[in-house]
């Protein structure tokens, strides 16, 4: 098993080369001098050449590349061009308030979309299998950012129950876990969570039903098995898979957290990202963009990880 | 000779009908689901919305008047409102259908395609062409798509085309894994064997036989991006990424009329209920053309 | 409206050419480092094969699971490409400048054990037959011709069968079907691997006789691979017996079936259950671990497991020794002056 775990790092680091080389071309695939993509629009010609050399745009791309890489391993991730700060201690920032963010409604999407997807399964075939079926194909239809309008129309336009913007009364630089804070968490978090709850229930019926349907429940309730115990060994059985598809959702939060964190101007990598895009700042989006992408990468490995640990086929494999 | 006209007796099926083919019990199955049945009437609404709006439309969608800015649902002359120009809703998410369904479902269509063909080469060679294309998927595979679609719309810039490659180039990955995994399961039954055995060249293969049994299952799965896809693409349009104004297309006019919920919310809101009710008919449909593929004859 | 068929290649070598030789075949599939196996060592499926199939006999090909009959059979068609030998089809080399690949496969044709597995669930059957002669140049219409002929001559009524799918007929049916699709090509050689195997036995008596009226309708020439050690009898004209990739004896039916001199052979038929209650089959005849290919046996493989092994037999790999007209042998028994305590003593010429 160890050979296994082995391997599946070894094979990790080949994506994460691949992604960084994505990341890279991005600033050569925009239209126009990369130059110009990086310097603010009023630079002077000696700025530009000296940034022509830093960069190295006159020597060969692979060159371009391994300097970039170089510097990206340092912690070095350009400057922005709005700000003129550190691409680098902007992202970690506002990674933080992703990552709350994102925790936050991939636990709520887990919940929920456990609670749906084990009572359909359960009783799969009828009226309330039906029901809790609905309510997570309408998870997985619904456009988020139009539901974030909503509940900001909803609960903050007409409730006036929740604040509709923003991360903080004072803004995003102090975090408390507290309900002076927490309100302002409370509408994007579930309007996140509606995602993972969708896919997370449509997973877990679908293995409960598996499970309940293969012969060895038969056998244990001939025995005199509870429906405690069935629940328990459901349980058992459905929560590796699970878990992992809750990992991997909770990764899929982290890079696609764009459109809600715009909805509700909650300052995290999302947000940062729109004014990237809206401001030509290409250094932070690129940045910005690699953080996430290892992110998701690294995450995923250790999904698998768990999954092999708690899976006791895989681990004897 | 009498033993073979004996065997043929003893072994015969009862029923003499003409043979059904598969994809014609599929149809059945299909048009027996009501729910499904359902789904595929509101697609079809909506397609019409997308191929006849112009004409269908009560108001001229790119008709704007100061006057008549954000009036809400109910108002004489416009049925559903007016947005922040003063324009009729109805008409524009009337016409709105079209190019919203365009930005959706086209580069799922690419994808399809090229996907596909990816999925089958890499899946028919195996070996280190295998190995070799598959890695290259699955680095892009291993960004979230939401990420991808903005990293390359963002870096390519506004506009339907550019939206358009960007999204294809997303859903690549995801269909050509697909394709890859059921192309290898066939390739190794013994039916392409014995074609091999026959002296057919690997083209003449995939054609007939290869083919045939891997387009199905892909094609669901294809179906089951199309809500995807649309909700991205709007999506970007919704950060400004996608369609340009003025053209009438949902997410972009969720964008527009965002600073008026305050206003008049639920005028506000109602692009984003079209998307919604598109999503959901064509995740039901997609859903039911897999029940429906998955009985085996 | 029936035609009897005219085999439709050009007989080279004459009658007494064999119509295939196949020397030295070997294949070793290479294993990845697995966890067990640091070396990574290979599976030895098939280890220096040599034999002949001599035109119009049945050679029947017999041995355990594992012992590389398949394997063989897909070599000999070049479905899987062998790591070493030399295929020789009626004089010329399989691939070479006389007999290009395409041509030999339209002479020698196979019919595979899972008839569900074989046919394209998507194709007609009619289509499924059809495939192979318009590969090989025949235009749509003449080649369903011959599918339904073909179709009508192994039973199957053209009117009622031609446009059904697979899985609308029984097992019987289908491997009638394949059986069609091999000989769609005319084909002057048939490999059935394990053909009749998952058939019940009813059904599987009907499709021997089927066989064996197609065998001389059209002339042919069979490999029939089996472990059912009954039928390989009743069909074949020489039987080959196989033991972990490798020829243990071969020669007539009769006499190898009568007096085996392998002992696998004989270990085979001992285990073969007895229709006669005086002599029941009581003593299971082989004995130790089954054989692993990864790993063969030192000197002869089968000496784990054979009553008569001496020390030698671990040491010394045996070479196939002829045994009599038309049989021969790889056993140190059966070879003069191996040493074996059993084995005569090597001739001195006088």
């Amino acid at each position: 098993m160890l050979l296994y775990l082995l391997r599946r790092v070894l094979y990790a680091l080949p994506i994460m080369f691949g992604v960084a080389l994505v990341c890279f071309a991005l600033i050569h695939i925009a239209p126009g001098d990369p130059l110009v993509s990086i310097l603010p629009p009023d630079a002077s010609a000696d700025l530009q050449a000296q940034l022509r050399e830093l960069y190295g745009f006159n020597r060969s791309l692979p060159e371009q590349f391994v300097m970039w890489a170089w510097r990206a391993l340092h912690g070095d991730l350009g400057t922005s061009i709005a700000s003129n700060r550190a691409v680098a201690g902007e992202v970690f920032t506002a990674v933080g308030n992703t990552l709350r963010l994102a925790l936050v409604a991939t636990v709520i999407g887990f919940v929920l979309g456990c609670l749906f997807g084990f009572v359909a399964g359960y009783f799969r075939g009828s009226w309330i299998d039906r029901m809790a079926s609905l309510v997570s194909v309408l998870g997985v239809s619904v456009p988020h950012y139009w539901l974030g309008m909503v509940m900001v129309i909803v609960f903050s336009s007409q409730l006036m129950w929740l604040p509709a913007t923003g991360a903080g009364p004072s803004g995003s630089d102090q975090w408390a876990w507290d309900w002076e804070h927490l309100q302002y968490l409370l509408l994007p978090a579930i309007t996140m969570s509606v995602i993972p709850m969708g896919i997370v229930a449509r997973t877990v019926r679908a293995l409960v039903a598996d499970i309940l349907d293969q012969e060895f429940i038969v056998g244990l309730r001939a025995k005199g098995l509870t429906h405690l115990g069935v629940f328990r060994h459901t349980v058992k059985n459905a929560a590796p898979t699970a878990l992992a598809v809750m990992g991997l959702q909770l990764g899929y939060l982290l890079g696609g957290s764009i459109l809600i964190e715009t909805v509700f101007s909650w300052p995290g990598t999302g947000f940062l990202l729109n004014s990237a895009i809206f401001q030509r700042d290409l250094p932070l989006l690129q940045g910005t963009i690699l953080v996430l992408a290892l992110f998701f990468v690294v995450l995923n490995l250790l999904v698998d990880v768990l999954q092999t640990l708690l899976d006791p086929r895989i681990a004897r494999a | 000779m009498s033993s073979l006209i004996a065997s043929s007796t003893l072994n015969a099926p009862v029923p003499v009908q003409r043979s059904r083919g598969y994809w014609a019990s599929v149809w059945q199955r299909f048009t027996h689901d009501p729910v499904a049945m359902g789904a595929a009437f509101v697609v079809l609404v909506l397609i019409a919305f997308a191929l006849f709006g112009h004409s269908i439309a009560p108001a001229d969608p790119y008709q704007s008047s100061m006057l008549k800015r954000l009036k809400p649902i109910g108002t004489p002359g416009f049925p559903l409102g007016a947005d922040e120009l003063g324009r009729d809703m109805l008409s524009r998410l009337i016409v709105g259908a079209r190019l919203s369904l365009f930005i959706g479902i086209t580069p799922v269509l690419c994808a399809f395609v090229l996907g596909t063909l990816i999925g089958l080469v890499a899946g028919y060679a195996g070996g280190i062409v295998n190995t070799l294309i598959m890695r290259v998927i699955d680095v892009f595979y291993a960004f979230p798509s939401v990420l991808l679609a903005i990293a390359l719309s963002g870096t390519l810039g506004a506009g339907v085309v550019n939206s358009l490659i960007s999204l294809t180039i997303v859903f690549i990955p995801q269909i050509a894994r697909v394709a890859e995994s059921v192309t290898t399961q066939v390739r190794n039954r013994d039916y392409v064997e014995a074609a091999r055995a026959s002296g057919a060249n690997a083209f003449t293969i995939v054609r007939v036989h290869v083919l045939g049994n891997v387009l199905g299952p892909i094609f669901v799965y294809a179906t089951s991006l199309i809500a995807v896809s649309m909700i991205l693409a709007s999506g970007l349009s919704f950060l400004g990424l996608g369609v340009k104004p003025p053209e009438p297309e949902w997410g972009l006019m969720l964008n527009t009329l965002r600073t008026a919920i305050y206003v008049q919310p639920w005028v506000a809101a109602l692009p984003g209920a079209m998307i919604f009710i598109t999503a959901i008919s064509f995740n039901l449909l997609s859903d039911g053309l897999r029940s429906a593929m998955d009985n085996k004859g | 409206m029936m035609q009897s068929a005219q085999p439709s290649h050009v007989d080279i070598g004459g009658p007494r050419q064999p119509l295939l030789t196949i020397t030295g075949l070997t294949k070793h599939f290479a294993l990845k480092g697995g966890l067990r196996n640091r070396a990574g060592g290979s599976v030895r499926a098939v280890d220096g094969v040599d034999f002949e199939v001599l035109k119009g006999e049945t050679l029947g090909v017999v041995g355990e699971s594992g012992c590389g009959k398949s394997t063989t059979a897909r070599l000999l068609m070049h479905l899987i490409e062998p790591t070493r030998g030399e295929v020789v089809f009626d004089g010329c080399t399989v691939g070479g400048r006389d007999l290009p690949l395409k041509e030999f496969r339209r002479q020698v044709q196979m019919v595979f054990q899972d008839s569900y597995a074989s046919l394209n669930p998507r194709l007609t059957i009619e289509d499924s037959v059809a495939f192979g002669p318009q590969v090989h140049g025949l235009a749509h219409g003449p080649a369903v011709m011959r599918a339904r002929d073909l179709l009508a001559r192994v039973g199957l009524e053209p009117a009622r069968f031609a446009e059904r799918y697979p899985h609308e007929l029984s097992g019987g049916q289908r491997q009638r079907v394949n059986i069609a699709r091999a000989l769609a090509l005319q084909p002057r050689m048939v490999i059935l691997d394990e053909a009749v195997s998952a058939l019940d036995k009813s059904v599987e008596a009907q499709v021997i006789n089927l066989l064996l009226d197609l065998k001389a309708e059209f002339g042919l020439t069979y490999l029939f691979i089996s472990h059912d050690l009954n039928v390989v009898r009743h069909v074949s004209d020489r039987v080959m017996v196989m033991y972990l990739g490798q020829v243990a004896e071969l020669g007539p039916s009769d006499a190898l079936f009568d007096t085996p001199a392998h002992p696998y052979t004989q270990a085979l038929l001992s285990s073969m259950p007895s229709m006669d209650p005086d002599h029941r089959t009581e003593k299971a005849a082989l004995a130790g671990d089954p054989p692993n290919p990864i790993n063969p046996p030192a000197g002869c493989r089968f000496h784990p497991r054979c009553a008569y092994a001496a020390p030698l037999c671990s040491q010394m790999e045996p070479a196939r020794i002829a045994n009599g007209s038309a049989r021969s042998v790889s056993c140190l028994i059966h070879q003069p002056g191996s040493g074996h305590p059993l084995a005569q003593p090597k001739e001195v010429a006088t």
